[in-house]
């Protein structure tokens, strides 16, 4: 009958098991997936697999505007484009998002493309 | 004088997290007719299934439900590898197994709470909300999220467990058994709580299999159905043990569900300590084509997921049948001639999954 007796003790003597939530925040693990992270659009080569694998298409690539388009309101942090994404440029925030106060699409464009001369001249 | 009335039980009520509601057909304060009515939140997701290729919808069928995401997930890989022909590595069967148990035991220390505050025992609802709390963490630590830890994928998992997050899920796990030996005597032989729940919603052995009654309900009759033993995964060489009671009321509904606690920590660390290594998962190649039923204990019971593949990256038709849904009907079954003061004990007991049943 008296099981919880220690328990209450214990707890009496402890510091709470709770937070002071927005004052006092936990770490967020190593490993977490918080939320996409930006992207590094100079290494980006518009290849368009984060899009096509993107299960909740909220990215937007378009190649010949070398343009790299994200909303973060649709994103449901899979951590697939991460995955797929032959050149690494793509990297996860372990903390997560905080609140918004309106919808934004973050729209990021790429160093203009080489002159095929050069590229012809390394070959 | 006898005269009924009827009595909406939900959508919005402090006992239930999801809107489901019952019409209750009261004579006093006696319940004759429960007519219950779903659809509140149905979110067209097997439509959406159609759209998105194979791979994809791993991630669509997590989301179905928060509380057992990893075995909607588990239901769907393992659907679309037996129609592909994918024998996945041995270490993506035990990882599966490891987190697929501890959202087990993060499921029915919820419901364990929710119960306990369902009839006034607050002070227990904190404890069992505490423990979930570590489970919680170690799953945010081994695979990045607390609920939709996404782990699974067709072909194996996308994570692997280090050795030393290892060591921590057994030492969580060990935490939980022992305080769970204290919350069981509290649950089950404390002498008010008994009161709410000895006797009370009693279902037969016969009318729990006729009603197709599933998981903790029908094992709580006597009805001897796991699918674990089944051996999917890796559950065949682990030497599961089904826990099944005889008495079929809310009190031995709430027992298989403490004692399953025990039996997922058990699963786990057997689990962790056959571990075999090697690879996590395997590359696929191909789109699945033909039918197939997969079939995987959740929580709450069997779930049943009917794929049709047509040799492209989509599916024609991906349907489910949770556990919730085959659960439902015990209730019309319990509830009439119980009381108005016991409808939210008896309503807890199917542990009621509403986002599940109408995706």
């Amino acid at each position: 009958m008296f099981d919880f007796l220690g328990n209450v003790l214990k707890n009496v003597l402890s510091k709470p098991s709770t937070r002071m939530y927005p004052y006092e925040k936990r770490e967020a693990m190593d490993k977490a997936r918080g939320a996409l992270g930006e992207i590094e659009i100079n290494k980006c080569i518009f290849c368009g697999i984060c899009a096509s694998k993107c299960p909740a298409l909220c990215i937007k690539v378009d190649k010949t505007e070398r343009s790299w388009e994200f909303n973060r309101l649709k994103c449901i942090v899979c951590n697939v484009c991460v995955e797929t994404c032959p050149v690494k440029c793509l990297h996860m925030d372990k903390a997560h998002l905080g609140p918004l106060l309106a919808s934004e699409k973050s729209k990021y464009f790429g160093p203009p493309k080489q002159a095929p001369a050069a590229k012809a001249s390394e070959n | 004088m006898n005269t009924k009335t009827t009595i909406p039980f939900g959508p919005q009520h402090p006992v239930l997290p999801e809107p489901l509601n019952l019409k209750l057909v009261m004579e006093d304060e006696k319940i004759v007719e429960a007519i219950p009515a779903i659809g509140y939140v149905h979110r067209g997701l097997e439509k959406l299934a159609e759209v998105k290729d194979f791979h994809q919808n791993v991630f669509l069928v997590e989301r179905i439900c928060g509380i057992c995401s990893v075995q909607h997930a588990m239901a769907y890989v393992q659907g679309i590898e037996s129609l592909m022909n994918i024998e996945i590595p041995d270490r993506a069967k035990y990882l599966r197994v490891i987190w697929a148990e501890l959202h087990r035991i993060h499921s029915h220390l919820l419901w364990l709470g929710l119960f306990a505050d369902a009839f006034g025992f607050e002070a227990l609802f904190m404890q069992c909300w505490r423990d979930r709390e570590k489970v919680m963490d170690i799953m945010e630590a081994t695979s990045g999220a607390r609920v939709v830890v996404s782990v699974n994928a067709v072909g194996g998992v996308k994570r692997d467990i280090s050795s030393e997050h290892l060591a921590e899920i057994v030492k969580v796990c060990d935490q939980v058994n022992e305080d769970m030996k204290k919350m069981e005597n509290a649950f089950l032989n404390d002498y008010t709580v008994r009161h709410r729940t000895v006797g009370v919603g009693r279902l037969t052995k016969d009318q729990a299999y006729s009603l197709g009654a599933v998981g903790p309900m029908a094992r709580a009759c006597g009805v001897a159905q796991d699918l674990r033993t089944m051996g999917y995964a890796a559950y065949g060489k682990l030497g599961f043990q089904m826990v099944v009671e005889q008495d079929g009321d809310c009190w031995a509904r709430t027992a298989v569900r403490v004692k399953e606690v025990y039996e997922c920590v058990r699963l786990i660390k057997t689990a962790i300590a056959d571990l075999p290594a090697g690879d996590i998962a395997i590359p696929v190649k191909g789109n699945p084509n033909g039918e197939v039923v997969s079939r995987v204990e959740q929580p709450r019971g069997e779930v049943l997921y009917y794929i049709k593949g047509n040799g492209t990256k989509n599916l024609d038709r991906l349907r489910v049948r949770t556990p919730t849904f085959a659960n439902i009907p015990t209730l019309l079954v319990m509830l009439p001639g119980s009381q108005l003061a016991d409808v939210p004990v008896l309503l807890l007991t199917i542990d009621p999954c509403i986002s599940c049943t109408e995706r």
